[in-house]
């Protein structure tokens, strides 16, 4: 119990003198997940929306694909992308190994799937309900695309922030490909990971509720943004 | 306007779901004017006729020849749901997202688009969402996301099913002045006050079969078949 009550003293001790180590390491976590997320949206959801607006022969076939890469352990993830980042591997020449950008890299490949069948998903109902419409209007599969993701927009938020929420409490991954290292590859989860090992649960803890908070207030943002949604009754 | 997409004419057309026919074979032709009140009971094809004239239901078999090529015939039709669809968008951008695809983004298309919620009377619900709308309020907003591409062609499945007598009147109204302006009108209904008010021809359907055609007068005082005698004294058809 002293450990509990003592971590969160100084979380809040952390927290209100804005320590410089904490500050640079939340920062850090920020920037590789919502850059990673920023880039996941982009590719998985319009491909989520294009499954559900398109039958084609080997539908069945990639959305199975795509929910047995959605179950893919990120630990795995991480040990591919570090054989394809090392320097014998394909991509060696270009020195990413152990920096952010290797870690944005595993990120996105472990929430692209997710975003992907959620938006997925997602725009199924929408297009249920568009369907005829569309159809009737004469439009083109691209415009029927943009259509559903903007009319669809709000729920399809979910599925960025589900990729948010999955991204920023990764470790295993962005730990092989990013190595933890001091000032350069360090994040809240990698941190908690050592500090724990280290046996200094009092900062693991510390680091911990950062990393709760900034979990809590992403998903208060998206509640109040679907919020204002309801109250227009879309 | 004149109507170059007609003639229609189907051959031995027939729709199928799931391996089961539901729909002809159906032979017919509709002309180049007027206004044809497709009728019949619950559950006789009308719905599945209008949609695969217009392309939503698969055709099974037989033929369906227009004036022109298809694609530019179902470019100048519009089709009006039972069910209105409701863009999650405003009336105002309901109505604006199918001027776009005809007439692009332009202060000129915005003001048809507004010219348009006038003429259908939804000034007041302009900005509001869609689903706020009550039924007959939905419909004429339907009917002006139709009629702003000015279509040569306006196919409406039971387009007052739904609605009370005073919508019911508005919705007419906006359908005869659209026929005022030479659009071709093809549309279901189950009110036969609304088949006599509207109609030139009929075209009665049962059991997924056309057994009747022809100009509305001569029907509704001789009809020639006694499906078409006992549908029109009110008796229950199986
Ligand atoms: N999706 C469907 N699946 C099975 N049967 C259908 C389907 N759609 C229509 N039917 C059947 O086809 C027949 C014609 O239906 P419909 O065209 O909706 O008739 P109407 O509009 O005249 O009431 C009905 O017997 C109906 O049960
Ligand atoms: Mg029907």
């Amino acid at each position: 119990m002293t450990d509990i009550w003592q971590g969160i003293l100084q979380a809040f001790w952390l927290l209100i003198t804005l320590d410089p180590t904490l500050i640079e390491i939340t920062a850090r976590s920020l920037r590789v997940t919502l850059t990673a997320v920023v880039i996941a949206t982009a590719l998985g959801v319009p491909f989520g929306v294009w499954l559900a607006l398109n039958r084609f022969r080997m539908r069945r076939l990639t959305i199975a694909v795509l929910n047995a890469l959605m179950g893919l352990p990120p630990v795995v993830v991480g040990l591919l992308v570090y054989l394809m980042l090392s320097r014998a591997g394909p991509f060696g020449v270009l020195n990413l190994l152990f920096t952010p950008t290797a870690m944005i890299i595993a990120q996105v490949i472990i929430i692209t799937p997710l975003i992907a069948s959620i938006a997925h998903q997602a725009s199924r109902e929408l297009w249920a309900e568009y369907h005829d419409l569309l159809i009737s209007l004469g439009t083109t599969r691209r415009q029927r695309l943009i259509t559903l993701i903007w009319d669809g927009r709000r729920s399809l938020l979910t599925a960025t922030l589900a990729g948010f929420g999955r991204a920023i409490g990764e470790v295993g991954a962005i730990m092989i490909v990013g190595g933890n290292i001091d000032q350069l590859t360090r994040v809240l989860t990698t941190a908690i990971s050592l500090e724990t090992s280290k046996g200094n649960f009092s900062l693991a803890l510390a680091l911990g509720f950062v990393l709760i908070g900034l979990s809590i207030t992403v998903n208060l943002l998206a509640h109040i943004l679907s919020g204002t949604e309801r109250g227009r009754r879309w | 306007m004149v109507t170059t997409i007609l003639p229609l004419t189907l051959s031995g057309a027939t729709a199928q779901v799931h391996g089961k026919r539901i729909l002809g074979p159906v032979d017919l032709t509709l002309g180049q004017a007027g206004v044809t009140m497709v009728i019949g009971p619950n559950g006789a094809g009308k719905t599945t006729l209008l949609r695969l004239i217009h392309g939503l239901q698969r055709q099974s078999g037989g033929t369906q020849n227009w004036a022109v090529g298809v694609d530019e015939a179902r470019a100048a039709q519009a089709f009006i749901f039972q069910n209105p669809v409701l863009m999650r968008r405003s009336v105002r951008d309901n109505i604006a997202y199918a001027a776009r695809l005809t007439f692009g983004r332009s202060s000129t298309t915005d003001d048809v688009v507004d010219d348009w919620i006038v003429r259908v009377g939804l000034t007041e619900q302009a900005r509001q969402p869609a689903s706020s709308l009550s039924g007959g309020e939905r419909q004429k907003m339907a009917l002006a996301r139709a009629l702003i591409r000015a279509p040569q062609m306006l196919i409406l499945d039971e387009p007052t099913a739904h609605l009370d007598g005073r919508s019911t009147r508005e919705v007419e109204a906006i359908l005869l002045d659209a026929v005022a302006r030479d659009t071709r009108l093809v549309m279901s209904t189950h009110d036969m006050g609304q088949a006599r008010r509207l109609g030139s021809d009929i075209v009665f359907l049962h059991q997924g079969q056309v057994f009747e055609t022809g100009p509305a007068t001569g029907f509704f005082t001789h009809p020639q078949t006694p499906e078409a005698t006992a549908f029109l004294n009110g008796d229950i058809l199986e």
